[in-house]
């Protein structure tokens, strides 16, 4: 019988340690060696490009656009980032063969950025993955889909039996749709494990954790269009410029038409700074000092909305006590920023509004990642940004699915909806599914059902530390990558040995991704060809929560298929089909995605997934033209007052037409239009102090105050529980009776009844300033793990080592040693606009790879000069934990002195040398390069695992 | 008839590139040849500019000019095309050109240049109007199609317009009154000295 490892005796040191002693000891040596070895391959060629005017020759003729004449129209919505713009393919005869701008979408307006305009390469697909392959005996061998699914079957089936189902890791995708990212969570449910994650894990954890424990949902509050109305935009952390280009559209219509102030945040001047009216140059992981030294002249100059504060705020008088350690002259000690500056961001953000806040990675991806995102939800409630048009935190997410992926619960610590790993979420879900509990309890090993799982950032743990370490049965040997690119991830010298030690190997993506050559491995990889989006339908849920509807565009390329085809084949083989698909209609071996939308709908009460049936969604996108461009809203015509795209929350019924909620805990708005306070989430009071909104309750409430979440009891308390039809009553009593929640209510009667009377389901409270839940209840400034400055680290230590997620995390056990004389420049990383993610799907499209042919890092020219280096000339970056990587080397001042920056989406080179003969023949993306997490070191957020990539050291030489 | 005109709004283009990859993929241009380009001055510091360029279809355009086969002309809409079937590929219209736009394949050994490519303002060349010989050659006749360029309707931020003069003219126009100045246009910074707010310190240490 497996149980779960205890973790209070003594383990054996973490693994991580014996690498640390190693990186402090030796440095002298292996620089000395690896200044040899870098002169030793001198010589060899940065990977092979294509010779000028040798592609695409004989393209041209085959895609003529008239050949055939009968073209059709099909709309579909991009798939790489968050902005969700609407793409309009050209079909002839099943061909894809041209793209028209969408000018009927309110979030792109026909526009494009340099992915989105080359998404019709995924028609040529030249460099994907053509059919299922493994590896054996070093190599690649072509393979049936029976035999994949059988040899793979059979593989992960004999790791459950032998060391249970948590030693097989189910990594998901922000790439997936709604219906295919629920129904992998499903899948990893059935499987009998919580060792499932994706993408949103390393991209915007800490946000989701930072501001749903702040105001109740952790999402994007507003959305693109509503910039249009903001006076004051401040942006940190991000590089919409290049990562989500299509949203500069909005943000300098606000400029233009709005006269907004552009505050742009940054350690780098980004392509989005050299745009802004206000550029605020900081030291990288300093964000909440930042912040509160902002806020700081906020509250010295009483310019905080002390009403606002009042009514919908909670804990403010604790974030006062740590603000006023931040002195002007303590900020500029700790983050660099100019006193005077920051004065002038403080008077500039009191003084116009509504004002905005937006940040993406750069503020989510430290140590103590979950403390910045809560310091920028503060000082918006301080100024009273929150909850008005124009106004809000507008989280701009990574993937085009992210968020979707993320409400589904493609999670180690949710299931869909967010609902806890807890008998009741359980429970909640087993009646969705029709399933008997006590089957689905059986699929576990004991006492992990309700255990969160390993997340993503360490599963290379799950996989090298010792099992005695490890809150699990076994270690982790099998894993499975189900469009997530490893290069994403930081240790990758460690992410070699992990998948060298795996017993299995899996990767399902339409491209063979770095996964398939990272490894010396000789055998035991599959490589299994997944359809786009494109190649499908489904939903997709865009940054501000909107879900849009996605036409299959042409039939899956080659022998791939969609995700949900492929999870049916596997649930087959384990045994589960039946129950995985028990209310989905399944043609041939693809199940109906309508009716997998049409289950999550019965299901997803918490965030108001609820509303969004396929029907109505095919509505959204044929009429996106009815669609205010600022409001989002339809004026007029069969869908008069909804919302585009519905965005959750969309309460209810689809048959109560709930028009989704536009801007999030705004109060000026009935909640059947989209209105809300704060998410009662947390309680009615803490420690004897009131949690509940006070004077203050969405337009039109019948309720003039706060109050909790709504029950059975509570109705009946009201009296308003005879507002329920007879139907919906006979639902109540069959789940529970009197303790059934809005959140349980598979009758939606609950959350009816409740908007009738003008108040929110999930209450009405104040917002958080305070998580007492957390391991800074107050957002404190802690320096990074690899921090070049010492002389804070006694100041502002960071955390001591825990065990949590499963797995040993160090914190102070790294942080007292000092990396800075050895590593003594600062390590950032981040995107450029040609590339998405990993970029194994961007570097294979030759007209986004000719534009970014070569991996680089930037170094300012001071540091370059003290260190021998020029402009274009190839480089060593090593870093702490012993990766390195040979780049070119760009001499800008885009970065500060001490600072180096390396864009993240490059892979295929390791340490200097070139895999691309590892690929399948044909499959190599036409660019590779090093990737930047080769060098990037170990650092986790103490609440979510979010790995620290925006704030290490390194040394760069000349190679 | 109008008179086609590009323009780009220095105050709006963001150096996406959206443009150069729509005209790829609009024309099937092959590795190499670009008939487009993002141009970024002051890079990485205050005061960076972008401003996506291609062949600017001049009124008085010096290739025509210049070209000793006749091959390059104007159409009613005032576009400036080439027949390749008669190019050989000399290059005088590249030394013409003050916006670098004629591109030339290789063509056979020696580095030869290939017959001239550049923007066709999405409007083909001489044959007729969306044949698949026109295509192969030239890419799409979208204005043939009753459409504008693709790289000026995929543009993120709308900064690169194309059309007819009069309409481009007041669409800028009206921009630049919202605005309140005009710091997009050539000369602009030089003139009035307008500043671009707060930039990083000299030799400030992070």
């Amino acid at each position: 019988m497996l149980t779960k490892k205890r973790t209070n005796s003594a383990p054996p040191a973490p693994h991580m340690l014996n690498r640390l002693a190693s990186a402090v000891g030796g440095a002298v040596d292996r620089r000395t060696f690896l200044r040899r070895s870098g002169i030793a391959a001198g010589g060899a060629a940065l990977g092979a490009v294509l010779p000028v005017g040798s592609v695409r020759k004989a393209a041209a003729v085959e895609t003529a656009p008239t050949a055939g004449g009968n073209i059709e129209m099909k709309r579909t919505v991009c798939t790489h980032c968050s902005v969700g713009c609407t793409v309009e393919a050209e079909v002839s005869n099943g061909v894809w063969i041209g793209q028209e701008p969408g000018y009927d979408s309110p979030f792109n307006l026909g526009a494009h950025c340099a992915k989105g305009a080359s998404v019709r390469e995924h028609a040529h697909g030249e460099r994907r993955l053509k059919h299922p392959m493994k590896l054996e005996g070093g190599k690649w061998k072509r393979i049936s889909w029976d035999e994949a699914v059988n040899e793979v079957g059979d593989r992960l089936m004999a790791i459950r039996e032998k060391s249970g189902p948590d030693s097989v890791y189910w990594l998901g995708s922000a790439k997936h749709s709604n219906e295919q990212a629920y129904l992998f969570r499903k899948f990893a449910a059935m499987w009998g494990t919580n060792n499932v994650d994706h993408q949103a894990r390393i991209c915007h954890s800490t946000t989701v954790a930072g501001v749903a424990n702040t105001w109740g949902y952790g999402a994007m509050t507003n959305s693109y269009n509503d910039i249009h109305n903001s006076k004051v935009i401040f942006l940190i952390g991000g590089n919409p410029a290049e990562a989500h280009p299509v949203s500069m559209q909005h943000v300098l219509r606000a400029k233009e038409k709005n006269k907004a102030h552009l505050i742009v945040a940054d350690p780098r001047f980004t392509r989005t700074a050299a745009r802004a009216d206000e550029y605020l140059r900081f030291r990288p992981g300093t964000d909440v000092a930042l912040i509160w030294g902002i806020l700081w002249h906020v509250l010295e100059n009483g310019w905080e909305d002390k009403d606002y504060i009042r009514r919908r705020v909670y804990g403010f008088d604790e974030i006062r006590k740590e603000v006023a350690k931040w002195t002007p002259d303590e900020v500029e000690r700790v983050t660099g920023a100019p006193p005077e500056q920051l004065k002038r961001v403080a008077q500039m953000m009191a003084s116009n509004k509504p004002g905005t806040l937006i940040w993406c990675m750069g503020g989510t991806q430290h140590s103590n990642g979950n403390n910045n995102t809560r310091a920028y939800c503060v000082l918006q409630l301080a100024l009273g940004n929150m909850g008005v048009s124009g106004g809000g935190t507008n989280i701009f997410r990574g993937h085009d699915n992210v968020q979707g992926a993320t409400d589904l619960g493609v999670l180690a610590d949710t299931l869909p909806g967010y609902y806890g790993l807890a008998e009741g979420s359980w429970k909640h879900w087993a009646r969705v599914w029709e399933l008997d509990e006590e089957w689905l309890k059986s699929r576990f090993a004991e006492g992990m059902m309700n255990a969160t799982g390993i997340p993503v950032s360490r599963w290379i743990d799950g996989v090298l530390e010792d099992k005695e370490n490890l809150e699990q049965p076994n270690t982790v040997q099998g894993m499975v990558f189900w469009g997530h690119a490893p290069n994403s991830q930081t240790r990758l010298p460690e992410m070699k040995q992990a998948m060298e030690k795996l017993d299995t190997l899996v990767v399902i993506d339409p491209y063979p991704t770095v996964t398939a050559v990272l490894h010396d491995r000789t055998d035991g990889v599959y490589l299994l060809p997944a359809a786009t989006q494109f190649e499908t339908s489904g939903s997709v849920t865009a940054s501000n929560r909107s879900l849009q509807w996605r036409e299959k565009v042409v039939d899956p390329l080659f022998e791939s298929k969609p995700d949900h085809t492929i999870m049916t084949l596997f649930a087959r083989k384990f045994g589960f089909e039946n129950e995985l698909l028990k209310n989905i209609q399944v043609n041939g071996d693809e199940p109906l995605v309508e009716d997998i939308t049409r289950e999550f709908n019965k299901g997803m009460w918490t965030i108001g997934y609820t509303g969004q049936s396929p029907e109505r969604l095919k509505d959204h996108m044929k009429h996106q033209h009815h669609f205010d461009k600022t409001t989002l809203r339809a004026v007029g015509g069969p869908l008069d007052g909804e919302y585009y795209g519905m965005p959750w929350p969309c309460w209810g019924t689809a048959e109560m037409r709930h028009p989704g909620s536009a801007n999030l805990y705004d109060t000026s708005l009935p909640v059947a239009q989209g209105g809300m306070g704060f998410r009662a989430r947390f309680g009615v009071e803490h420690e004897g102090v009131n949690l509940l909104a006070e004077d203050s309750y969405p337009e039109g409430s019948e309720i003039e105050d706060g109050y909790p979440e709504f029950t059975m009891a509570m109705l009946k308390k009201l009296g308003w529980d005879k507002d329920l039809t007879d139907e919906e009553r006979q639902t109540i009593e069959s789940i529970g009776g009197d303790s059934v929640n809005w959140k349980t209510d598979l009758s939606g009667g609950i959350q009816r009844v409740a908007i009738k009377h003008g108040c929110a389901p999930y209450g009405n409270a104040k917002a958080r300033t305070v998580v007492w839940t957390f391991p800074d209840p107050v957002p404190l400034h802690r320096e990074p793990l690899y921090t070049p400055r010492r002389d804070l680290v006694a100041d502002y230590p960071t955390y001591e080592d825990k065990t949590f997620w499963r797995v040993p995390t160090l914190y102070k056990s790294i942080q007292e040693n000092d990396f800075s004389k050895d590593f003594p420049i600062i390590l950032t990383s981040g995107r450029l606009v040609e590339y998405e993610g990993g970029g194994d799907e961007t570097r294979s499209n030759p007209w986004l790879a000719e534009l970014q042919q070569e991996m680089f890092v930037e170094i300012n020219q001071a540091d370059a000069n003290d260190n021998g280096i020029r402009d274009g000339a190839d480089v060593w970056v090593h870093g702490p934990n012993g990766g390195k990587v040979r780049v070119k080397a760009m001499i800008t001042d885009r970065v500060a002195r001490g600072v180096a920056f390396m864009p993240f989406h490059f892979g295929g080179h390791f340490q200097g040398q070139s895999l691309r003969d590892k690929y399948p023949d044909g499959a190599d993306p036409i660019v590779l390069g090093e990737s930047s997490n080769t060098a990037q070191t170990y650092g986790y957020d103490s609440v979510t695992q979010m790995q620290e990539t925006k704030a290490t050291l390194c040394r760069i030489e000349a190679a | 008839m109008g008179k086609m005109v590009f323009h780009c709004d220095g105050d709006r283009c963001i150096e996406c590139n959206a443009c150069v990859t729509a005209c790829k993929n609009e024309n099937e241009v092959p590795w190499g040849i670009n008939r487009r380009r993002v141009v970024t001055l002051n890079d990485g510091v205050p005061g960076e500019k972008s401003i996506s360029v291609a062949c600017m279809h001049c009124s008085d355009a010096p290739c025509v000019n210049v070209c000793p086969t006749n091959v390059i002309y104007h159409t009613e809409d005032g576009v400036v095309l080439h027949n390749k079937d008669g190019c050989i590929g000399c290059g005088y219209c590249f030394y013409a050109c003050p916006f670098g736009a004629p591109q030339y394949p290789q063509e056979g050994n020696f580095g030869s240049r290939g017959k001239m490519d550049k923007c066709t303002f999405c409007a083909g060349g001489p044959e007729e109007a969306n044949s698949a010989e026109e295509f192969n050659k030239y890419g799409r006749n979208r204005l043939a199609e009753g459409k504008l360029p693709l790289c000026a309707e995929m543009c993120s931020t709308k900064a690169l317009i194309a059309g007819d003069a009069d309409e481009i003219a007041d669409i800028f126009r009206q921009r630049v009154v919202e605005r309140g100045f005009d710091s997009g246009g050539y000369g602009f910074q030089q003139k009035f000295g307008q500043q671009s707010g707060g930039g990083p310190r000299a030799g400030q240490k992070l």
